[in-house]
């Protein structure tokens, strides 16, 4: 009894544990998240945004999902029934599942796999199956239209972050995600002799136009404006979403905004240096690790929720042209220039 | 053990009860879901081998690229349910036949795995001790069968090039957009400003 209790079940709890308290302050920060997105969204076009509930609308996100929880959920008639539910339940698990491996300090990850990036790649290009499904099972023009879109959108912009990926991996020569973050303490600036200025270590300057590719594909992979395509309400009403209702709709809303932020904790762990801090001297170095990471983070959904407001809708075969014709090349090209680089200069790990 | 021959039997069970899921539902989509089904939990035994770059492999390439595109083709298709059913007995014969050569293939296969010379010795270290196994299949691939796999690649590419080629068709009627040439165009040619007389026109 005593070796079941210390080897499974005590393990058992602390996993679960330890599940539950990343997945509730996730959820926190994201229901303040998408309050800062509608806020700095109003804020670039002169209006307040959501400021009745609470002080400042702080409690508007929650409620929100009070009232998404008390509307009634519709099945349209013709639905296929299991599916149009499953849709969305696959979509949020699988954008919480990607969380599992991404460090967030030092050592505080769940689980310290040797292909984290490769889970996190593989399970984002399932995110994909979300959208279809929901948009086939719907049973209605345009939902699939939606997803007709959606699906050959995510798999144009899986490419070029596939280059990208492959390029910050040379530069590091592990597949695990705190080993990334590791491999950022040492670079430019130990070469300018300038060692406490760790911000120029990170992958962002050697890297820069990988950085970039990969912010604008995150864009796209997320069905983020401009590329929301899949659910442009001038043309598809709402996209695979149209039919969903009350609690299906707030999943795929939370789906969504739990792979963005993903996508901006990837971003951060590639090339901001994750956990680390940006200047190597006393008052940086006392804060923890994780506020420097959840600071970066929120500064690139910063800059995701100011693409959101400056930037007009993509046509579609501009995006098409974006992924297949620039960004394809562009990836390529510089996996075999970086490549060439650090077996050149020796640096290759 | 327990927990590990648990985790087998379940994605051992998921994998087989999907595979026939496939060939029996009556709907061809959910039929691509089941298969779909099927891959996510052959890569689950894979990382159960130990071998977690295939399994995840597995998932990016079959799951979330091949799947896709067949799910988009078979949702694509207009297909009649109840003629589907009817055809059902005409192909039973050679579907099992195929079945059976299938099983015949497996079988050959696995026995000669049994028994060969020096099988018991790669069967005990699939791949070294020492290093990860994304390394060793590196080191397998681009060191010792580097020509074999750059030849694979190749056929590939021209498999590729062969497909667009047989399908490409170049519209002539379609107006198309060249960014650049946008781009680079001279507001100084492109207008033309007239000084228009009043009650003359042009």
């Amino acid at each position: 009894m005593a070796e079941l209790w210390n080897t499974y079940l005590w393990p058992l709890i602390i996993m679960v544990a330890q599940s539950l308290l990343l997945l509730v302050v996730l959820l926190v920060a994201i229901a303040y998240i998408l309050l800062a997105d509608r806020k700095i969204w109003a804020a670039v076009q002169m209006r307040r945004g959501p400021n009745v509930v609470g002080p400042f609308g702080l409690f508007q996100s929650f409620a929100d999902l009070l009232k998404l929880v008390v509307k009634e959920p519709i099945i349209p008639a013709g639905a296929d029934k299991v599916l149009y539910l499953f849709a969305p339940l696959l979509t949020v698990t699988l954008a919480l599942a990607a969380w599992a491996v991404m460090p967030v300090a030092e050592g505080w990850v769940l689980a310290d796999i040797n292909v984290g990036i490769l889970y996190i790649f593989a399970i984002s290009s399932l995110g994909v199956y979300g959208v279809i499904i929901a948009g086939w099972a719907s049973n209605s023009k345009y939902p699939f239209l939606g997803a007709l879109r959606s699906a050959a959108q995510m798999v144009s912009y899986e490419v070029s972050i596939g280059f990208v990926i492959i390029t910050v991996l040379m530069c590091v020569g592990s597949l695990n995600l705190s080993k990334i973050v590791m491999a950022q303490h040492d670079g430019l600036a130990n070469m300018l002799g300038l060692p406490w200025l760790t911000f120029l270590n990170w992958f962002w300057l050697p890297l820069f136009p990988m950085f970039v590719i990969f912010f604008i594909s995150a864009l796209a992979e997320t069905n983020r404006p401009p590329f929301d395509l899949p659910e442009a309400e001038s043309e598809l009403v709402a996209g695979f979403m149209v039919e969903y209702s009350s609690m299906p709709f707030m999943m795929f809303m939370l789906g969504e905004y739990v792979s963005i932020v993903m996508m901006c904790a990837l971003t951060t762990t590639f090339f901001l240096g994750g956990w680390l801090a940006p200047i190597d001297l006393p008052p940086f170095t006392w804060i923890p690790g994780v506020i420097w990471f959840s600071l970066k983070c929120l500064l690139v959904f910063f800059m995701f929720a100011m693409v959101k407001a400056m930037v007009p809708r993509y046509r579609y075969d501009q995006l098409m042209r974006l992924g297949w014709k620039v960004f394809l090349p562009i990836s390529l090209v510089s996996v075999v220039v970086v490549a060439g680089v650090l077996m050149a200069m020796g640096w290759a790990p | 053990m327990t927990v590990f021959s648990f985790a087998f039997y379940m994605f051992a069970v998921i994998t087989v009860a999907s595979g026939l899921m496939v060939t029996l539902s009556r709907n061809p989509v959910h039929s691509v879901l089941w298969l779909i089904l099927a891959f996510l939990s052959t890569s689950g035994l894979f990382v159960l081998l130990g071998a977690e770059f295939v399994a995840m492999l597995l998932v990016i390439v079959y799951v979330g690229a091949v799947a896709v595109l067949f799910l988009f083709v078979v949702m694509m298709l207009d297909i009649d349910f109840a003629a589907l059913k009817g055809e059902l007995a005409r192909y039973m014969p050679l579907g099992l036949l195929i079945g059976v050569v299938l099983l015949m293939q497996v079988a050959i296969g696995v026995g000669v795995w049994t028994v060969a010379d020096g099988s018991e010795g790669l069967r005990q270290a699939v791949a070294p001790t020492e290093i990860e196994n994304t390394r060793a299949l590196g080191m397998l691939l681009y060191d010792r069968y580097f020509l074999l796999f750059q030849l694979a690649g190749l056929i590939l590419l021209v498999a590729m090039i062969g497909a667009i080629l047989l399908t490409l068709r170049h519209r002539k009627d379609v107006k198309r957009q060249n960014v650049l040439q946008q781009m680079w165009r001279d507001p100084a040619k492109a207008m033309e400003l007239k000084d228009v007389k009043p009650g003359q026109g042009l």
